[in-house]
């Protein structure tokens, strides 16, 4: 028997949306913004922290290995490294974790023109696979326990840097403690 | 500072807080002057709509001096600005589209999460109205934190006094939008129910945009005598069948568009975590729904139908197959504030459209609890409370 066809919904709407041993997930979002702009601000990963409130910090190793420093609870935090894989200017960029990494997982960032000069249609696709032991259970829960919500969280915190020029807070107070 | 703080069902105070500080750059610092209860606020008094928190600061109708600016304001300390209840950031699909209260970027990431989950799509922000609208703290209070200050406040030419300009931050624009949304034409007779502050601003702006007759429903007397002011016709649903006369009144067709600015208690305002406690409350309050289902069964073929008044759930028993074959069109939603303060400003200030009429109290911000109590338990002479801060 043939292959089903499939639909034109992407593998992360989709009801079997695993790829191999990877869970896919990802969100897109439209940005009043131009593509060249939001990729430029994306390819410098140093911004990244910007927008991504869990990720502490971003180190580079070398020309393409990216050191991703995480967030966990009680002040700990964790190390993705991962290298670039895909790299077009203005439309795409890829990663892949490397075997340093203490958990696989590989991402792919895309910006394309919406229609009609609505700005530019940014897709997040984050693909991991549930990591194993105690720590990998660690950095599940607090990074990947909903990775979708996180990438619309993180999506949504771009936009509004793009588009606003800064992140919405309905705090009246500066935080004190910028490391919290 | 002081300010008017949210406690519970029934329970609000004046207590004190830590001023406000600038936090984004394009935020400013307001000393408010004077600020208004709403109708939208006595659902929040009630207690009926979820993401309330304790401690939460209240008030989206407020004006002020600007006494603070963050590095990207365009504002200048000193400005006397109104500020839309809205908070919108000028530069998203929606803002640029004039969609202002659709805005994606004025409700804070987390906050989204509920109404998304609840509506399919995030609400925007508001200030003082509870944390599914960003949490944002309000304008009853001595100082406001204001976000996006570049693009929303409404500065104030020197001369026009503050109950003169102070409604363009809400049910101003409000009355003026429901108006606009009933797409009047040429003989049309508008129906308007509700006489409050939300309705009264709707009769004085369909009345200028050229409606033949307008018809306000209410039962408090006092209030339709100030529907009758601008013109209106009145009926009270406690002495009179609605439907029927608005039938009589209207040579046996109805209205050709109708206004419903009494909305409902948001019984249906539900994350997943309230909808029990939603559950208990529907019943005897799920019949505040009556206005809106009695505007859709008056309505005339073809006719218009606009909703001002906020609702936020499910409601049952809608005259779902009155909409369809009837054809009615409908429109609604919170509103694009933004988009009318400079037209709205002008009329004022050539004084083709009065606000002051409407003011029954003017209190120290000190008495806002009592202000709250009587503006909900005695409609008739309260009419509306504008609170003083100095
Ligand atoms: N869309 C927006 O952006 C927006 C802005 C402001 C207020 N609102 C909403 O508009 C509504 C009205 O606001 P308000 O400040 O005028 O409130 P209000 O409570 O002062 O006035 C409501 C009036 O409706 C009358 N009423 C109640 N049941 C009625 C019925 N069955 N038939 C006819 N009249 C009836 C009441 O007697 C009262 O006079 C509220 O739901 C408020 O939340 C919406
Ligand atoms: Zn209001
Ligand atoms: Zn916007």
């Amino acid at each position: 028997m043939s292959e089903p066809a499939h639909d034109d919904a992407p593998k992360r709407a989709r009801r079997d949306d695993t790829e191999g041993n990877l869970a896919i997930v990802g969100r897109s979002i439209t940005i009043n913004r131009p593509r060249a702009e939001l990729y430029a601000y994306w390819r410098d990963f140093s911004n990244l922290p910007s927008f991504m409130h869990a990720v502490k910090s971003i180190r580079m190793e070398g020309s393409d290995r990216t050191v991703w420093t995480i967030k966990a609870p009680a002040g700990q935090t964790v190390e993705i490294e991962t290298a670039v894989t895909e790299d077009v200017e203005g439309e795409v960029i890829g990663w892949d974790s490397t075997e340093n990494s203490q958990i696989e997982t590989k991402g792919r960032v895309t910006f394309a023109d919406a229609p009609a000069d609505r700005g530019t249609i940014v897709t997040a696709e984050i693909a991991y696979t549930p990591p194993a032991g105690n720590l990998g259970r660690l950095v599940a829960k607090l990074f990947m326990a909903e990775p979708n919500i996180q990438a619309r969280h993180e999506l949504k915190r771009f936009k509004m840097l793009m588009e606003a020029g800064e992140i919405a807070t309905g705090d009246n107070r500066k935080p004190t403690d910028g490391d919290e | 500072m002081r300010a008017l703080t949210w406690h519970g069902n029934n329970d609000v105070r004046v207590d004190t807080h830590p001023d406000p500080e600038i936090v984004n750059p394009r935020d400013v610092i307001l000393k408010v002057t004077s600020t208004a209860i709403c109708g939208s606020d006595l659902h929040l008094f009630d207690g009926v709509i979820p993401g309330m928190k304790s401690g939460d600061i209240l008030g989206h109708e407020f004006m002020g001096e600007v006494v603070e600016t963050g590095s990207r304001s365009t504002l200048k300390k000193g400005q006397r600005v109104v500020v839309p209840f809205t908070i919108s950031c000028g530069h998203c699909f929606f803002c640029e589209n004039q969609q202002f209260s659709a805005c994606d970027n004025g409700n804070p990431v987390e906050k989204q999460d509920a109404s998304e989950m609840l509506y399919g799509h995030a609400m925007g922000a508001a200030f003082g109205y509870s944390h599914l609208t960003g949490g944002y703290a309000g304008g009853q209070a001595e100082y406001v934190r204001v976000p996006f200050s570049d693009v929303g406040p409404i500065i104030i030419p020197d001369g026009l006094e503050d109950d003169k300009v102070l409604f363009l931050s809400d049910i101003l624009p409000t009355g003026w939008m429901a108006a606009e949304n009933a797409q009047i034409e040429r003989g049309d007779t508008v129906a308007v129910w509700g006489a409050g502050p939300v309705g009264l601003f709707a009769v004085q702006s369909a009345m200028l945009m050229g409606a033949e007759q307008i018809i306000c429903i209410d039962h408090h007397p006092h209030r339709l005598e100030l529907a009758q002011q601008f013109g209106a016709k009145t009926i009270n649903f406690e002495e009179t069948h609605v439907r029927e006369a608005l039938m009589e009144m209207t040579g046996g067709i109805g209205p050709d568009a109708v206004i419903d600015a009494v909305g409902m208690e948001a019984h249906g305002f539900v994350a997943d975590n309230v909808l029990d406690v939603i559950k208990q409350k529907i019943g005897p309050g799920a019949d505040r729904g009556h206005a809106l289902r009695q505007a859709l069964l008056a309505c005339r073929k073809g006719g218009r139908v606009s909703v001002p008044g906020v609702y936020g759930g499910m409601l049952d028993k809608w005259p779902l197959g009155a909409m369809m074959e009837k054809g009615l069109q409908i429109k609604t939603g919170q509103t694009h504030v933004q988009k009318y303060s400079q037209d709205l400003l002008r009329r004022i200030g050539e004084g083709e459209i009065d606000t002051t009429f409407l003011i029954s109290h003017r209190l120290p911000l000190e008495d806002a609890p009592m202000a709250y109590k009587n503006f909900r338990d005695n409609q008739n002479e309260w009419t509306k409370v504008v609170l003083k801060t100095a």
